[in-house]
């Protein structure tokens, strides 16, 4: 029964962060656009995310006749899976998770390559140029960053001497991991970007040169759910970024451990809508070469210190 | 590396600076006098309509959104039997206010006149017309010009002045 009530806990707070986020998301660039964003609908616009809600529930929900229905259902339901999936195994705090798994790091690194055959069938099955050129770009874009996003995190597994996501959190008591994995942190960072294709590393979508590249088809919820997902990635990536490198939970005592996770991942979500806000997309041979002649060799550079430091 | 990050902390920075937005509805825009907006028709100190139904403005119209029709009162002076504006056809470049020779049709600072429906748009002179004299005070055309009633002279009455030397520039 206490399952339940933390599977349903999960479900609910990572769910009202990333409709929330619609609202917060908007709020946070107009401010750094010097503008004032949604502020019409409701106290300060907090209304703003029903509105939407109801406006996209109520769309024509379309799908193109020379679609392939059935994996252009299921493309949305992957991204969205795949990364409900990985929250299982993010600790909260100390007992607020769903599953204390010893392979944790492994099942985010593989929940998140699953997420990218939603970009891949969506843009597939769409049946359109733009979005399979988007498709192709998603999948050019994983082989890039798939490569250095797990190696960045393997000094936080070598110090940690473990996979699992709580005790990382708990090898952090003496000392949180982003000095001394301060590349790995930048790197995982530089890959989370990818991993959600939030701008500058939007290449798939593109909506510049390609529409909206692999969603160019979507309408309705079916295009919400790629946008729910889009921000369950940024909401999961900052988590496991206050998880891998910030403590997770731990903060001094006088707030609850939950506060400063959700402290942490908060200012990581503002940290990626900062960014938005103010790098250009890159072309995505120049995201392929940073990738591996730059940043591959950095990370393997990294491990080797820290693999050099630990044994000395 | 450092251009990216440079240019980062200057976006942040952004977010102590003065928002650019003007929030319209409630704040109002600061319109100068002379605004090309709304036009309307204007009466003369004595409360009576400045227009003289000369059709010149009609004429000067680009567009061609003014449409009125000239009649004579018991005195033998002209007044717009009807005064029509097609404001959706409208494009406010004041040459019917140049046009004018007597002060009549004006455009003012006003420029809030969506409708919901296009015939809305359509002004009739009971909406055109105002009761003030709006940018000339004091103005009154028929004191300087018009027609001899066959009384006396113009200029000669007793709320009349001299008529107006047409070779001047200074009137």
């Amino acid at each position: 029964m206490k399952y339940v009530f933390i599977i349903a806990g999960v479900l609910l707070i990572v769910l009202t962060i990333a409709a929330g986020l619609i609202y917060v998301e908007r709020r946070l660039l107009a401010l750094f656009q010097d503008r004032y964003g949604p502020n019409r609908v409701g106290p300060l616009g907090l209304l703003q995310v029903i509105a939407d809600v109801i406006k996209i529930f109520f769309k024509e929900d379309w799908i193109p006749p020379f679609a392939d229905k059935r994996v252009f259902i299921m493309a949305p339901g992957i991204l969205v899976g795949s990364i409900l999936l990985t929250f299982a195994v993010i600790p909260f705090t100390d007992t607020f998770i769903v599953l204390d798994s010893n392979i944790a790091l492994l099942f985010f690194l593989g929940n998140s390559s699953l997420g990218v055959y939603s970009i891949v069938l969506g843009g597939w099955a769409s049946n359109n140029k733009y979005s399979l050129l988007g498709s192709i770009r998603g999948s050019a874009q994983m082989l890039t960053y798939e490569v250095f996003m797990g190696l960045s995190l393997v000094g936080v597994v070598m110090m940690a001497d473990s996979f699992s996501l709580r005790e990382i959190v708990e090898a952090q008591r003496g000392g949180w991991f982003f000095l001394p994995q301060f590349v790995g942190f930048v790197i995982f960072f530089i890959a989370g970007l990818a991993e959600t294709h939030r701008t500058p590393f939007d290449i798939p979508e593109a909506e510049g040169e390609l529409v909206a590249g692999y969603h160019s088809e979507y309408s309705g919820m079916k295009f919400g759910m790629f946008f729910v997902g889009e921000y369950m990635g940024v909401t999961l990536i900052s988590a496991l970024i206050a998880t891998l490198f910030f403590g997770g939970w731990l903060g001094p005592g006088f707030l609850p451990p939950a506060f400063w996770f959700f402290f942490k991942t908060g200012f990581f979500i503002c940290m990626f809508i900062l960014i938005r806000a103010s790098l250009p997309r890159p072309r995505y041979d120049q995201l392929m070469e940073v990738g591996w002649k730059v940043l591959l060799p950095l990370v393997l550079l990294n491990i080797l210190i820290t693999g050099a430091v630990i044994i000395y | 590396m450092i251009s990216i990050l440079r240019s980062i902390w200057i976006t942040f920075l952004h977010a102590f600076h003065k928002r650019e937005t003007r929030g319209y509805p409630e704040k109002k825009p600061y319109l100068p006098p002379r605004y090309r907006g709304r036009i309307v028709l204007t009466r003369d100190p004595d409360g009576k309509e400045r227009c003289v139904a000369c059709n010149l403005c009609a004429a000067a119209c680009p567009v061609d959104c003014i449409a009125l029709q000239s009649t004579e009162d018991g005195d033998g002076r002209r007044y717009p039997e009807f005064f029509r504006i097609n404001f959706s056809r409208c494009i406010y470049c004041g040459l019917c206010e140049e046009a004018c020779p007597t002060y009549a049709i004006q455009l003012i600072p006003d420029f809030e006149m969506a409708e919901y429906d296009r015939q809305n748009l359509v002004y009739e002179k009971e909406h055109l017309l105002i009761n003030g004299q709006g940018k000339y005070p004091g103005y009154n055309f028929y004191r300087v010009a018009g027609v001899n009633m066959g009384v006396k002279d113009t200029g000669a009455g007793e709320n009349e002045d001299p008529p107006v030397d047409l070779k001047s520039l200074i009137h």
